[in-house]
């Protein structure tokens, strides 16, 4: 059993829209995979079934080879909602032991627990402080701190990095490769394409309450590929000189050139033909679309906003 | 039930340990103590002694006229008139002609409703006295029967129990007690209901909700809150009867026998003047202190008192919650949601007062059956003595309608409680929440 989460046909309806229609896809055990999807996407309403919060329509959702049960499996699940919360007016340790107490943590090992974590992160001088004290980027990292501090074999971040200043995000980054490779599964929701691209090894990508796009970072990369390669020369080139049966140029300025390779040759023909041309090639790299554009693409060839619909669940 | 209990120990210890906690369970007591202290104060040193010229004297007032050396003086001086009363150091003129109905009293400013009723009981007390001598009798035989009159009658009123036994019945502490005991309950509703309002909303505004959720089923985290908050009540309620207690016991050794002798007498002029006698619960509760323990049955009292505290907040405090769950940032919103609830408590209110006039009137008794002012009202009749006013049948209605309907309304805040809690953007109107509660799932 590699999948840690299988999520099967799921369906949320709510009175006005179809939040979750039919979406299905599993995870393997210590992956870090990637909920894309535009605002209003559905990712949230997503993530709180998986999190219990909200019961399915329709559809199943197997945590471990086995049904998920939200009573039984609270303590399998840690959850960072997009919108932090934690309570303004209360002690940081005190609040941090009592998340811990609710999945099921005893007193004493929620206290050791925290006081590992906050030495980890030089937060021991907070414990005596209030919420209220604490800037958004030290509160979202006692949020984080919060949510895996119970070892969670699935680890739920909505938007971990907003708010947080570099240092601070690559600490986050650091602890949530460690956890990944120490076999904790991480599901990262977000819009941030180049965290994506950093952080993740298998995304989805959900709009409008349907999924869109499944694979790793690499395949879908490769799927949406559109043949263009970047070459520099040594000297300068004269695209108008240039055969246009094995690429088109698409932009040219001085020594670099950008080609669409044409369809039915191989990146040899091209390489072939600089040589017998004589032109000495500094560098030859594929130019791969970025997530970002991918994203851009799959969301706009769909109206963007979400209309509002009458459904009858 | 382990996740519950987690909750309601933070919903406690956060509230017990919090300053505000502290500050009004040790002010409370001694600004109700510094209340007491005060109206009784008013009620002795207030009285202003109104100096009354009498002119236009048909005879037989002079003799029979009486003024009272603390409230009303009567000076017969018929050089005083309208104009120049006030220079010659009176406070008004009263003329009395002979021909009878149109007296009048001319001042300057309002004397009071006490000062002017005690006037006219003078008054008529002069007149039918001097009706009296005319047909032949004499001063001193009116003085002794006006002095054996003048003892006010002491009215003792014996019930007759089921059993046979008679028992001294005591209105007066009934009164108080059902008083008392209403206004704490109708007191304690709006405090902690609006608290555990409070405490919901700021979790939905935290956005801490749904992180908790996420560890624990929704209707896990309401219970707790409102279990969590009615123990806070319980403290306060258990630490104001002791603080009341050793108040009372210290304010006893204080007291000079003198300053008792003083708050008697004050007792007894208000007892002589009707237009000052709604002067006080203070009064009240001085005179109920006096027969305070043979006169209830304490136990019953306490009990029912805690029943009706405890089940009364758990039926409004749901709902209380269920409103936090759906208002947004405006606290205006929370405003017209909470009408529905605050309406009937204060309804509640209102019918109490009525009824400790009129402790068997079918409205007492409806109102304190059914749950919406059942906790308020019927700790209005128990003091009244149970089962010789609130039969025990009543009691029973009551008690199983309140159960009844505080499952209820957690059932229904429950479920309002859960889509609220997470929705945000816009506010619910009391239709959505019902049609909530009631859909499936």
């Amino acid at each position: 059993m590699d999948n840690l989460l299988e999520v099967r046909n799921l369906k949320k309806y709510f009175a006005t829209q179809k939040a979750v229609d039919d979406i299905s896809f599993q995870i393997k055990k210590g992956a870090i995979f990637g909920l894309l999807g535009p605002n209003g996407a559905g990712k949230t309403t997503l993530l709180r079934m998986i999190t219990g919060i909200f019961y399915p329509d329709e559809g199943q959702i197997i945590l471990n080879g086995q049904p998920y049960d939200p009573v039984r499996h609270v303590g399998s699940i840690g959850y960072m909602p997009e919108e932090r919360g934690l309570y303004k007016k209360m002690k940081i340790g005190e609040q941090a032991v009592y998340l811990a107490r609710l999945k099921g943590l005893s007193h004493a090992e929620a206290i050791e627990r925290i006081k590992h974590w906050f030495v980890k992160f030089e937060m021991q001088s907070w414990w005596n402080k209030k919420v209220e004290d604490l800037s958004k980027g030290m509160s979202q990292k006692l949020q984080f701190v919060t949510t895996v501090l119970h070892e969670p074999e699935l680890i739920i971040l909505d938007e971990p990095f907003s708010g947080l200043d570099p240092v601070n995000a690559n600490l986050i980054k650091d602890e949530i490769f460690r956890l990944a490779k120490e076999g904790h599964t991480i599901i990262f929701s977000t819009h941030r394409m180049e965290q994506v691209e950093e952080i993740c090894n298998h995304i989805i990508l959900v709009n409008k309450g349907t999924k869109i796009l499944d694979g790793t970072v690499r395949g879908i990369k490769q799927d949406f590929k559109e043949d263009l390669f970047r070459i520099a020369f040594d000297d300068l080139v004269h695209p108008e000189h240039l055969a246009i049966h094995l690429f088109r140029v698409v932009e040219s300025s001085g020594q670099e050139l950008v080609i669409k390779k044409a369809e039915g040759f191989t990146t040899n023909d091209i390489l072939q033909y600089f040589i017998h041309k004589n032109l000495s090639i500094h560098s030859f790299n594929e130019i791969l679309p970025s997530l970002n554009d991918i994203f851009i693409r799959q969301v706009e060839s769909t109206p963007t906003a979400r209309q509002f619909q009458n459904v009858n669940a | 039930m382990n996740k519950i209990w987690i909750i309601i120990q933070r919903e406690y210890l956060t509230r017990v340990r919090n300053k505000t906690f502290l500050l009004s369970t040790f002010l409370l007591p001694v600004v109700m103590v510094l209340f007491l202290i005060g109206s009784t104060w008013f009620a002795i040193s207030s009285r202003e002694q109104h100096r009354i010229a009498v002119v236009n004297d048909p005879g037989y007032f002079k003799g029979n006229l009486q003024g009272d050396s603390s409230s009303v003086l009567f000076t017969f001086d018929p050089s005083v008139d309208s104009l120049n009363y006030g220079a010659k150091g009176f406070d008004g003129v009263l003329y009395l002609p002979s021909s009878g109905s149109d007296y009048a009293l001319i001042s300057t400013k309002q004397i009071g409703l006490g000062a002017k009723e005690y006037i006219e009981k003078q008054l008529n007390k002069a007149i039918g006295d001097n009706l009296l001598q005319q047909r032949g009798i004499n001063k001193s035989t009116l003085d002794s029967i006006s002095k054996a009159t003048d003892d006010a009658v002491v009215l003792t009123n014996k019930v007759r129990e089921k059993s046979g036994k008679a028992k001294e019945s005591n209105a007066g502490l009934a009164y108080g007690v059902g008083f008392g005991s209403g206004f704490l309950i109708y007191l304690t509703m709006f405090i902690f209901g609006s608290m555990v309002m409070r405490g919901v909303a700021e979790e939905k505004m935290n956005r801490i909700a749904e992180v908790i959720v996420s560890s624990c089923k929704p209707f896990e985290l309401m219970l707790g809150k409102i279990i969590g908050i009615a123990g806070v009540g319980l403290t306060q309620f258990l630490l104001w009867i002791a603080l009341i207690f050793l108040i009372g016991w210290g304010a006893q050794l204080l007291l000079s026998p003198d300053m008792v002798q003083q708050v008697q007498d004050a007792q007894q002029q208000q007892q002589n003047m009707p237009g000052g006698a709604n002067g006080s619960m203070a009064m009240k509760i001085m005179q109920a202190k006096t027969s305070i323990v043979e006169g209830a049955n304490w136990p019953l009292i306490i009990g029912c008192f805690l029943f009706y505290f405890l089940a009364g907040y758990l039926f409004y405090a749901s709902l209380f919650a269920a409103v936090g769950s759906v208002v947004n940032e405006d606290p205006q919103e929370a405003q017209s949601l909470m009408l529905p609830i605050t309406m009937p408590i204060i309804f509640g209110f209102i019918i109490l007062t009525s009824s400790l006039q009129n402790p068997n009137s079918p409205m007492a008794v409806w109102a304190s059956i059914i749950p919406f002012t059942s906790p308020i009202v019927m700790m209005g009749r128990i003091p009244f003595g149970v089962p010789d006013t609130v039969p025990y049948w009543q009691l029973a209605a009551s008690m199983l309608a309140l159960i009844a309907g505080f499952l209820f309304t957690t059932w229904f805040a429950g479920k309002v409680y859960r889509t609220g809690i997470l929705m945000y953007g816009k506010k619910a109107t009391w239709k959505e929440m019902v049609r909530w509660a009631f859909r499936k799932n």
